[in-house]
């Protein structure tokens, strides 16, 4: 059993999948514990601070070059899976099974990741790219230190409602795809202790909802004006 | 005469001796020893396995899309064995002595003798394959009881035990398929035995998804194609149950052993229409627990719920207080008839008995409330806990229960009535396990040997997989061995030429006749006339009704058939009337065989011979043998016998009182 | 239980051979009676067919008591029909009512290839078997049965996970047509036995690849597959088949 077969069998693939999948539930953490930072209400100062401190460090720009790699791991894999299992059933059922024997996100999952990662192309384009490649207009920390103003810029993008309502879908689509993606990873990873599954089933769905819910709400605070 | 070949010496030693001294094929030449297989139930599919792992070159058909379908796999209740791990008094003697008696002093002391001691080794054999038999919390296996006996030899998987047997067994199959030493024909169905000077040496079957016969070289054949109890067309047998096989092997010379000893099971779920297909066994382990009865006064029309304790009839309790409710099936089964008759029976058409678990619920329930030290406990805390044990033991049995008859059998009590289940008779086969043809065996129930004039619960089970894994192994080498210098015989010598010819020729018949009536109608019309004058209770005036019927029944069959489709193709119709046509003919014989035994015995109940008690009379004078139909042309048959000799049984009167 | 009869208007897939395509046909029956089985009430649209000289719908079927996994139709939308933890023998007419239309398709998947109507070829199932479904035990080699005590837990997880019929609903059922339920069903069943422990790592890999070898998809754990599974397998059996596939595939020499 060379590593090539064993990432090439169909739950090889599903590893990797799980894999990529719970490192970028971790990635969430620290993306949702950063930008939780705007609630300080402080004009952004703890915000820009978190957030250059990940740009400058270099374990964070190591980590972020993994966290690319398992992106598109996820994305490629999870889109070529898709494909492959489409094609398993050349004539289909004139009457689907639907919903009565699974959740329709389960069954969803090539599709809400579509919409995440097209969501991901705007967030990226919007935040990252004029942070990391073009311009970014700087701001002054309390210790005097010049930084990034990423604050000033959300605060300008989130004025524009169809930038907010883009942003909610995008977190509405990633709710539903930890919804069953977060108990999904472990399973495949082989959690099969009932016990634990139920643990992780709950935790998961917290998460689900916890994490996608924080994240809409920075848009929604800028715009209504919660955040200034 | 016939000779079964039953070696000399002591009861005890012969099956030992033989094994020590019978020839032996040694690897190379097995090598290049061809053995073809018919049928995939626990007989077959043991039997292709192990001659496979010893290393012959073998052929497994089934009819079924896969080998794991054969019917083997719907036995529920459990399979006996020698084990005593129940300190309860158990010994290879026990269970010897138990089948003779069950069997009704009709089946071959030496053949039981051996059953009884290879039964130890199945339990063995099935656990080290993975079979996951019931356990105790201790990590060993537990038993239960069966009908019949004293002592609890049963091994059991819920009541499931058939289904994980045959899947072990399957696996064990699988497993030399995956090795190259058995080639497995799914889908196929024989339907000739090739006879080379004087030797069965091939088979030709039918690829039921194209339709081409296919010629195959053995140089043995072992049919594992089970029983004929369909030839009732109402039966617990699978739809695709059938003689075929062995009918084709009667016709080519293969003596036809007791056909007129088929078992009614006491414990099925009643007819319910015109339109019904089959019928459902509920296991006999149900009788461990549960309580059989009628109301006390005929045709009484209250719930059963309704009806006091005082006023039913525990009627086997009755009549047999040593067994109970676990007596036989041919005893129980003739029981419950005898109450419906007299006009006790329950249901819509009067025709069932009531299986009540509501005494075990309790006793139960009482149990679980003293374990766990609730005093006073409620009603509904002992019926909760008393119903939580009875699911653990028989739940998927009363679930199913539930799908067909849309009753919760919790609440009330089930409706029962006898059904044909499992055929006794077979071909006749020596000790070898070989039939009165060279080279050609019958394993299983598909051959007469070890069960007599009626089976005992879960010993079905046991003989399959003795006969596949523990026997045929060393007899068939005892064959083999002056086979050696036997080349393949190509399967274009004349013998396969004629054989397929005449195959394709029936089928042309067959498809010719574009009558106007089904199959299937043929087959329920056929299975009226058994089961009425052929059933539970048998006499010559009804036996030579019955047989004047079929015989015209025959007729119709061969010109006032319709079948749909064509020949080169897939067609189910064409294959169910094929069986049938064969059902048809061995309908006769059977009836012949009752007619001719003039007693009842076991589950042959004739109803001029009976105590006045109303129990089984045999004539153990006249007819202490077994009946070996030789095949001679249409509408006739040549009796043989084989005479049984007792050596360690005396036979009784049975008694179970 | 009241009894009722009931007419059903029936549209069923047609399909001569594997080759040609198929098409849905439709049929009325009449005077059902709600004690029939749903075989039954084919039996009676098939002699319909017969007596009007028309080809009788070709369907798998043997024991007809639930057990044996012969019996394969996908029922207005789910394979096995409405009832739960059922197979198709076993589904009784009261679960319908006069008037309705039922709509019955074969498995589709290509690795169950159609043979005639709703007949499909399932011996992919028997090929993952082979791969390695077994315990290595020639006749004659066992010792005692109760020579190793088995953990009451493990047995009884080890019987529910062997219940398994081999029906092919799971696969039926998924939307990426996998044969993972039945394909852990086994791997379980026999990685929970100390008898099976010596072949456990090579088994799952075997099976694994014969399984995506014969063309089934990958496991998304939408557990369609046990909400239709006849034996009620639980879904619990994959996630410990994948376990039993990362340990083997890790602790692999090569």
């Amino acid at each position: 059993m060379t590593w090539a077969q064993v990432f090439t069998s169909s739950v090889g693939k599903k590893i990797t999948m799980a894999l990529t999948g719970v490192f970028l539930i971790l990635f969430l953490i620290v993306h949702v514990g950063v930008n939780a930072c705007i609630w300080f209400n402080d004009g952004g100062e703890v915000f820009n601070r978190a957030a250059n401190f990940l740009g400058e460090n270099v374990v964070p720009r190591i980590l972020e070059i993994g966290l690319f790699l398992f992106f598109i791991l996820h994305i490629v894999q999870g889109l070529m899976l898709e494909v492959q299992n489409r094609s398993k059933r050349s004539i289909g059922y004139a009457v689907s099974y639907g919903n009565r024997g699974s959740r329709w996100y389960s069954r969803s999952m090539g599709l809400l990741g579509t919409l995440i990662l097209l969501f991901l192309i705007i967030h990226l384009a919007d935040f990252w790219v004029p942070s990391r490649f073009t311009h970014m207009s700087e701001v002054q920390l309390s210790d005097g230190k010049n930084v990034h103003n990423l604050y000033s810029l959300m605060q300008a993008r989130f004025q524009n409602p169809f930038i907010v309502i883009i942003y909610v879908l995008g977190c509405i689509s990633l709710a539903y795809h930890l919804a069953h993606g977060f108990t999904s990873s472990f399973r495949t990873l082989g959690v099969h202790n009932k016990r634990y599954i139920a643990m992780l089933r709950s935790l998961g769905y917290a998460f689900a909802i916890i994490v996608p819910l924080v994240f809409a709400m920075m848009p929604v605070s800028f715009y209504m004006g919660w955040v200034k | 005469m016939l000779d079964a070949k039953i070696p000399e010496g002591k009861l005890e030693n012969k099956w030992t001796d033989y094994k020590g001294h019978c020839k032996l094929v040694n690897p190379a030449n097995k090598r290049r020893l061809e053995i073809i297989v018919v049928g995939t139930g626990l007989a077959g599919a043991s039997a292709a396995a192990a001659l496979g792992e010893l290393g012959y070159k073998v052929k497994s058909f089934c009819f079924q899309d896969s080998p794991r379908r054969a019917h083997s796999i719907a036995a529920q209740g459990g399979i006996n064995a020698a084990k005593n791990y129940q300190n309860d008094g158990d010994s290879v003697f026990r269970l010897f002595y138990d089948t003779i008696k069950g069997g009704d002093y009709r089946s071959r002391e030496a053949n039981v003798h051996r059953l009884a001691e290879v039964s130890a080794n199945i339990i063995d054999q099935c656990v080290a394959q993975g079979v996951p038999f019931a356990r105790e919390y201790g990590g060993l296996l537990s038993n239960r009881s069966f009908g019949g006996v004293q002592v609890q030899r049963t091994f059991y998987a819920a009541g499931q035990t058939g289904q994980q047997l045959l899947i072990g067994a399957y696996q064990a199959l699988e497993r030399q398929v995956a090795l190259g030493n058995v080639k497995m024909y799914s889908r196929h169905e024989m339907l000739d035995i090739v006879m080379v000077d004087g030797k069965a040496r091939g088979i030709i079957c039918r690829n039921l998804v194209t339709g081409e016969l296919e010629r195959h070289f053995g140089h043995a054949v072992v049919l594992c194609t089970g029983g004929y109890g369909n030839v009732f067309y109402l039966s617990t047998n699978a739809m695709g149950c059938n003689v075929t096989a062995a009918w084709k092997a009667h016709k080519k010379g293969a003596y036809f052993g007791n056909p007129c000893f088929t078992q009614i099971h006491p414990t099925c779920i009643p007819v319910s229409g015109e339109y019904q297909s089959k019928l459902t066994l509920m296991s006999e382990s149900l009788r461990n627990d549960g309580r059989i009865w009628v109301p006390k006064k005929q045709n009484d029309p209250r719930k059963a719920n309704e009806i006091p304790d005082d006023e039913r009839d525990y009627y086997l309790e009755r009549r047999y207080p040593a067994y109970g409710n676990l007596v036989p099936r041919d005893v129980a089964s003739r029981a419950a008839k005898e109450r419906c008759d007299a006009g006790y029976g329950v249901g819509t058409f009067k025709q069932a008995v009531y299986l009540d678990f509501a005494s075990a619920i309790q006793r139960y329930g009482h149990a679980e409330a003293n374990k766990h030290g609730i005093e006073n406990p409620s009603h509904e805390e002992i019926k909760r806990m008393g119903d939580e044990v009875v699911k653990e033991k028989y739940g998927n049995l009363f679930d199913m229960y539930e799908k067909i008859t849309g009753e919760n059998p919790y609440e009330v009590p089930m409706r029962i009535y006898p059904a044909v289940h499992y055929t006794m008779g077979g071909l006749w086969v020596d000790y070898e396990l070989m039939t009165s043809v060279k080279g050609l065996y019958a394993l299983g129930e598909c051959n007469y040997s070890d069960h007599g004039a009626n089976r005992l619960g879960a010993s079905a089970l046991m003989q399959g997989l003795a006969d596949g894994y523990f026997v045929i192994p060393y007899t068939i080498g005892n064959y083999l061995a002056d086979e050696i210098r036997t080349p393949a015989i190509p399967t274009t010598h004349p013998a396969f030429e004629e054989a397929e010819k005449n195959v394709a020729a029936r089928i042309e018949k067959l498809m010719s006749i574009k009558g106007t009536e089904s199959v299937e109608s043929m087959h329920k019309r056929l299975g009226k006339i058994m089961w009425n004058k052929c059933g539970m209770a048998r006499n010559e005036q009804g036996l030579k009704e019955a047989i004047e019927e079929i015989r015209a029944l025959r007729k119709e069959f061969w010109s006032n058939l319709r079948i749909p489709g064509g020949i080169n193709e897939y067609n189910p119709e064409l294959d169910k009337a094929g069986r049938v046509a064969d059902f048809i003919e061995l309908g006769e014989l059977i009836c012949i065989d009752a007619l001719d035994r003039k007693e009842s015995c076991g589950a042959h109940f004739r109803e001029e011979f009976q105590t006045s008690e109303g129990e089984a009379k045999r004539d153990d004078e006249h007819y202490m043998y077994v009946s070996a139909w030789e095949y001679k042309n249409e509408e006739n048959w040549e009796l043989h016998k084989e005479d049984l000799v007792y050596e360690m049984m005396h036979p009784t009167q049975r008694s179970y009182k | 239980m009241e009894h009722y009869n009931m007419n059903l208007t029936l549209k069923v897939w047609r399909q001569k051979n594997s080759q040609e395509k198929g098409k849905f046909e439709t049929h009325r029956v009449e005077n059902i009676s709600s004690e029939m089985s749903f075989l039954e009430m084919f039996d009676v649209l098939n002699e319909k067919l017969i007596s009007e000289g028309k080809d009788p719908i070709a369907f798998d079927h043997d024991c007809r008591e639930g057990i044996c996994g012969m019996c394969s139709m996908y029922i207005n939308g789910k394979p096995h029909g409405p009832w739960k933890g059922n197979t198709v023998c076993q589904l009784h007419m009261r679960a319908f009512k006069d008037g309705d239309t039922i709509v019955v398709e074969p498995w589709r998947a290509n690795a169950f290839p159609v043979i005639k109507d709703l007949v499909v070829d399932r011996s992919a199932f028997d090929r993952i078997i082979q791969a390695g479904g077994f315990i290595s035990v020639n006749t004659g080699n066992a010792v005692d049965a109760n020579a190793i005590p088995v953990e009451k837990d493990n047995a009884d997880k080890a019987f529910a996970a062997a219940a398994c019929i081999g029906c092919g609903a799971c696969v039926a059922a998924c939307k990426n047509s996998s044969a993972m339920l039945f394909v852990s069903a086994k791997v379980s069943h026999l990685a929970l036995l100390p008898q099976g422990d010596p072949e456990r790592k090579s088994r799952v890999l075997a099976m694994v690849h014969q399984m995506d070898k014969e063309g089934f998809g990958a496991c998304t754990f939408t557990e369609a597959c046990e909400a239709t599974c006849p034996k009620e397998i639980s879904v619990t059996n994959i996630a410990r088949l994948n376990q039993e596939y990362f340990r083997a595939s890790l602790a692999a020499d090569k």
